[in-house]
């Protein structure tokens, strides 16, 4: 039974583990992967030698921080919000709007966010203009706004997602503790602070922890798409992921791309055995193993 | 006040699409004026009937998808269960291995490249349909945990052991008793596929470069970067000229966005019942 997984799995998986020897090869499409000549750690030095394995890094790492951050913040505030809600209809219309972004591709969100920040015609130019007679910005021309753009476009696409998680969570507890708060006369805030996120604690936790550890992964549409692939955004758009991407297929540097990628799959391997061991402490059944 | 914080995530949630939509239905002269605008001056048609006068392009991206998703979901789903089942029952020989190779592939891959030239090179999927049905999206390790994990729990050992001493083989103890007994996890990972399958670009991106086997997604993102793209096949350049000339270029690309996005917004008020549970219920163990 189990047959058709475990072959999927070598082809797709184990295969191109194995694959990584490319980084340590000069690789050509001739002498392919088996025949190209070793070259040490040349792809290595390379990549490091220069300045890209510094930007990738930062910006991958730096962009991952504040979407934890900012996603956890604001999806535990949207949950606990949700909670508040009596009627179940109302609840759960906003749960499901809140939930659309995430369930479009990443080409329809370009699309989005191409119509609100295009030169001539988007949304925000125009309103500079007629509000501040502001002249419009050229967004795709300039790297530097594109920090606040990506996080703003993560935090709408995912904070609804997660904020379900967490409000998922916040259901579980038992309904006693509210009670015996009440009669105490505790305030909604008082209850908020001292049992909800005290409960759901273990779950925020085991969430951010799996999240830091895939901290040197990033989402490739986000990155590829959002932007459109322009050239002038690189600077502050280029994460490890599109960098690898940009190597092998543009660049057509293999072995190059290999060790970036290879780079990255050893650091995030030790984080999540990290991560996990962390989690295991805190709350066992949420480990992953 | 909660329901006034609500309000400006709904609209916050709901206006870039609603912006879109304006756009894609305002005159070309309004947007002129005014940009893009959740107000238009002028309502035309004019992008639709644009885009609706030569459709097969956009039929052909549509069927591409329709393909790979209904194949896709189907196939991945019966590898995932038939993955899954063994792995619940504690009778399976070698079973911590076959969970630690599962396992692995969560912690540890090769990256693009070799996973690339495997494809490529090995396998020669490049611009086949296969394509967008087999590299990655075809089984997920967390999909396989998942159901593994709902097996062990709602399938009693009983039921399976008396099965057995009637006779009934592993695989009509499966089809007959174990599937229908897990509808709902098929279901929510049946969604989850094919969610996947319908928003994938990535691999067409990767491996296709023939524009007959765009799917939507792709033929999309081409559009995106190049309007022109949508007059690719037709192939004098005269003609070219003379549509590019007459298209209303910003509407139509917003029309496209609009076509391309309709079918999951409209099915959306149906499946969200069952996306929820299931992301709550995949989410939290504990």
């Amino acid at each position: 039974m189990t047959v058709p997984g475990i072959i999927y799995l070598f082809i797709n998986n184990y295969i191109p583990m194995y694959g990584v020897i490319l980084a340590f090869k000069d690789y050509n499409y001739v002498d392919g992967i088996w025949g190209s000549a070793w070259s040490g750690l040349d792809n290595f030095k390379f990549l490091f030698n220069t300045e890209d394995a510094y930007i990738i890094t930062r910006n991958t790492l730096l962009y991952n921080t504040v979407f934890i951050l900012l996603n956890l913040i604001l999806s535990v505030l949207i949950a606990l919000l949700i909670n508040e809600i009596k009627d179940k209809v109302i609840s759960r219309f906003y749960q499901s709007t809140f939930l659309l972004p995430h369930i479009i591709s990443m080409v329809v969100v370009a699309y989005l966010v191409f119509s609100f920040l295009n030169a001539e015609n988007g949304l925000v130019n125009r309103l500079l203009f007629k509000w501040f007679s502001m002249d419009g910005i050229s967004w795709y021309g300039e790297p530097k706004y594109w920090p606040y753009v990506l996080v703003i476009v993560n935090a709408w696409k995912n904070a609804g997602y997660l904020s379900i998680i967490y409000f998922a969570s916040i259901i579980g507890i038992d309904k006693e503790y509210y009670e015996a708060a009440t009669i105490d006369g505790a305030s909604k805030w008082k209850q908020m602070t001292r049992i909800t996120i005290p409960l759901i604690m273990p779950v925020i936790v085991t969430m951010t922890l799996l999240a830091v550890s895939t901290i040197l992964r990033s989402d490739f549409g986000l990155f590829y798409q959002v932007p459109m692939n322009t050239g002038a955004l690189i600077p502050t758009t280029q994460t490890i992921d599109t960098f690898v991407y940009r190597a092998m297929l543009q660049s057509g540097d293999i072995g190059m791309s290999t060790a970036a990628g290879f780079y990255q799959s050893v650091i995030c391997f030790f984080l999540i055995l990290i991560a996990n061991a962390a989690v295991r402490r805190i709350n066992k059944q949420s480990a992953l193993f | 006040m909660i329901h006034l914080f609500f309000w400006c995530f709904t609209i916050i949630s709901l206006v870039p699409f609603i912006l879109i939509f304006m756009v894609s239905i305002s005159s070309e002269d309004s947007i002129l004026q005014k940009g893009f605008s959740l107000f238009p001056n002028e309502i035309s048609f004019e992008a639709y009937k644009f885009l609706f006068n030569d459709f097969s392009e956009i039929a052909r991206a549509y069927g591409v998808t329709i393909i790979a998703t209904l194949i896709g979901t189907v196939v991945s789903l019966l590898i995932t269960a038939l993955f899954a089942y063994p792995l619940s029952r504690p009778s399976l020989p070698f079973r911590r291995t076959l969970s630690f190779y599962i396992f692995f592939t969560m912690l540890f891959g090769g990256g693009l490249a070799p996973w690339y030239i495997t494809y490529v090179n090995m396998l020669g999927i490049k611009n086949t349909i296969f394509s967008m049905i087999i590299p990655n999206l075809l089984l997920s390790a967390f999909n396989v945990l998942l159901m593994r994990s709902f097996f062990s729990t709602t399938i009693p050992e009983t039921v399976i052991e008396s099965a057995t001493i009637d006779g009934a083989s592993e695989i009509t103890i499966f089809f007959k008793i174990v599937v229908p007994l897990s509808l709902p996890i098929m279901a929510t990972i049946g969604l989850f596929n094919t969610l996947a399958y319908w928003n994938d670009w990535y691999n067409c991106m990767l491996f296709i470069d023939k524009p007959d086997l765009y799917n939507i997604q792709y033929l999309m993102t081409k559009t995106l970067t190049n309007i022109q793209y949508l007059l690719m096949k037709s192939n004098s350049s005269a003609q070219v000229g003379e549509l590019l000339a007459k298209m209303p270029r910003e509407s139509v690309r917003m029309a496209l966005a609009i076509v391309g996005v309709a079918p999951l917004l409209f099915a959306y008020p149906f499946f969200q019942k069952y996306y929820i549970s299931g992301i709550t219920s995949g989410a939290v163990k504990g």
